[in-house]
């Protein structure tokens, strides 16, 4: 029992054979041979230096900046005033904050679960091999590859609220009215959650496709000895083994939804009626248009922690599932 | 049908005349729908710049107008301004990516776990909540007091350091043989030699995908240089795109065809190198 033990332990000591007489010595020149190896301390340090300066001065200083700011009342030249927790109380109080948050929190469950949803369709429906198979899919992943702008500006001329618009020509086909899309406060939320299903689901295809390479071929096999039918199949076999992509998706597409912005800002910047602002505009809107950096800094300190939050709960529940 | 080609559908089965327009009919319509309106965009941007609010599937002749009025709004500048900092971004990241990899693959030091968890951190730190304190920032550096703000250098810098591209070459980089090293370390080899000239160049793949996915993210931001820039000669073209929406003697052909402009580049890099885009994307998206 001893022996096995320490054999294993034993073994790489004495693999130099004569250069190793003694214990003490063979770790004596283990350990000389290791700093001669990994030459001085600070040489890792050297090659990391570029990586931690600015991710100390991009990341790391402004999270703290934004954590003092928030206990202050930011005032350019006058020097800054602790308020203490005056600024989260503004904002957790203000109105337009709570209708941003509500807003936020809408737009990113409609579009992590359309695009979760209309991914896994899709994924579904072009697995497989075939040159037909892999053009349509690199096609339709495109819209993920456009810039955001691009994909904004795009969208908001085919939302054109006439009937001569491109998608309200379309809907005129079918017999349905001209929509106002983004400049009707009641289609508007809508309208930017259908361009962030867009441009989303391709990628939650290309990643449930790369799960699905991963599903074990022989259970479908088996499935179909047992006579279960398609959605059967779906739905005992493929969902169940896709579990963990679902779960790596949800909180990529949830944070990507809590801190929406570029679509938001151009497409209708918050309006018609504030029916659309988000707490990114409305943390823009505070900071660089108004200078109230304090309320804006409080504001963006409360979208951290639910991100957060958000992460550690999945991880969480990920966990206790897999056990 | 072999257990290898088999899907959760088993639409690769159907051999049956119905199957197979079922399956066509589905693919024209994903076609439709998620590269319809970039043809849309596509086809306005040559179209004529009369019709002002449609855009169109039918090309209403073709035309270089909407070009020639984009330039001289300055779309050749901002597309100068986007490239170079693509460029120099690029070329940052990459540096920066490839030395921290280094030192995170095939060295142990004490405190490494402390990086790694600070740049896993930076990854789950949206630049979009530190747009408020980076702007102040950039218009003051602390200790050496640049000001950033108005600059190319502004968009450029900030996107140096980047923990996906880190983490992609430290994970490369791990499975590069310590026997190579160790015989250019008996021939003497210090390590900035074995980084350039062992390492480095057993990992093209991972600077491959390093470099599309780094190209995107530049060339796909919006924020940073919304934040940076104080007036048009420092715009990149995705934020020219909206002054030029707002001019109102600017069309939407017009617009489209900056968009044109703007989009192609990225499209172009993902069709060269879908290979490593795609597999990036899973390895980066499950392993995360």
């Amino acid at each position: 029992m001893s022996l096995d033990q320490a054999e294993p332990v034993a073994a790489p000591a004495a693999a130099p054979g004569p250069r190793a007489p003694g214990r003490g010595r063979a770790a004596a020149t283990a350990r000389q041979g290791r700093s001669r190896r990994s030459g001085r301390w600070w040489t890792p340090w050297l090659f990391l230096a570029p990586a931690l300066i600015l991710f100390l001065y991009f990341k790391f200083i402004p999270m703290a900046n934004a954590l003092t700011m928030s206990f202050q009342e930011v005032q350019p030249y006058l020097g800054n005033k602790w308020v203490g927790t005056e600024n989260y109380s503004t904002v957790l109080q203000s109105h337009g904050f709570r209708e941003a948050a509500w807003h936020t929190v809408v737009l990113a469950a409609g579009q992590t679960a359309g695009s979760m949803a209309l991914g896994l369709v899709l994924a579904l429906l072009m697995e497989g091999q075939g040159r037909r198979l892999r053009f349509v899919r690199s096609a339709a992943f495109l819209p993920v590859v456009v810039p955001i702008a691009v994909v904004a500006e795009l969208w908001r001329i085919m939302y054109h609220p006439t009937g001569d618009g491109m998608l309200n020509s379309l809907l005129g086909l079918v017999g349905l009215g001209p929509s106002g899309f983004i400049n009707d406060p009641d289609t508007s939320m809508a309208s930017i959650m259908l361009t962030g299903i867009w441009r989303g689901a391709p990628y939650d295809m290309m990643i449930i496709l790369a799960g699905l390479t991963s599903v074990d071929r022989g259970l479908y096999e088996a499935a179909k000895v047992d006579g279960a039918s398609r959605w059967q199949r779906v739905w005992y076999v493929t969902v169940p083994g896709l579990r963990s992509v679902f779960s790596i998706l949800f909180i990529l597409a949830a944070i990507r939804g809590l801190r929406v912005f570029t679509e938001v800002f151009l497409l209708t910047n918050g309006g018609p009626d504030g029916s659309t602002e988000v707490v990114m505009t409305l943390i823009y809107k505070l900071g660089l248009e108004q200078s109230r950096l304090g309320v804006g800094a409080a504001g963006a300190v409360l979208l951290f922690v639910a991100t957060l939050i958000l992460t550690v709960v999945v991880q969480l529940l990920r966990r206790r599932e897999s056990k | 049908m072999s257990a290898q080609t088999e899907t959760a559908l088993g639409l690769t089965e159907s051999r049956s005349t119905g199957g197979r327009i079922l399956k066509a009919v589905v693919h024209l319509l994903v076609l439709i729908i998620f590269a319809g309106p970039l043809l849309a965009l596509l086809v306005s941007a040559f179209g004529h710049v009369k019709d002002p609010t449609q855009l169109s599937i039918v090309p209403s002749g073709l035309t270089l107008d909407n070009f020639r009025i984009a330039f001289d709004q300055g779309v050749l500048a901002y597309l100068l301004n986007s490239f170079l900092v693509v460029g120099f971004g690029l070329l940052l990241q990459v540096a920066v990516s490839v030395l921290a990899g280094y030192a995170l693959a095939r060295k142990k030091f004490p405190g490494m776990t402390l990086v790694l968890v600070a740049i896993l951190a930076t990854l789950m730190l949206p630049e979009e909540i530190l747009a408020l304190p980076l702007s102040l920032i950039l218009s003051d550096l602390p200790v050496v007091h640049f000001n950033l703000i108005g600059t190319l250098a502004g968009m450029i810098v900030p996107l140096g350091a980047w923990g996906f591209s880190i983490l992609v070459m430290t994970e490369f980089m791990k499975d590069v043989p310590r026997e190579l090293e160790e015989a250019a370390r008996i021939d003497g080899a210090g390590d900035l030699r074995i980084f350039a000239q062992i390492i480095l160049p057993m990992c093209k793949p991972a600077l491959g995908v390093i470099g599309v996915f780094g190209f995107t993210m530049i060339w796909d931001q919006y924020l940073l240089p919304l934040l940076v820039s104080t007036d048009s000669s420092s715009y990149t073209l995705p934020l020219a795109l909206r002054t030029l929406r707002i001019d109102p003697a600017v069309t939407p052909g017009v617009v489209m065809a900056a968009s044109l402009l703007a989009l192609l580049p990225s499209v172009i890099v993902f069709l060269f190198f879908q290979r490593s885009f795609v597999s990036g994307l899973s390895s980066g998206a499950l392993k995360g």
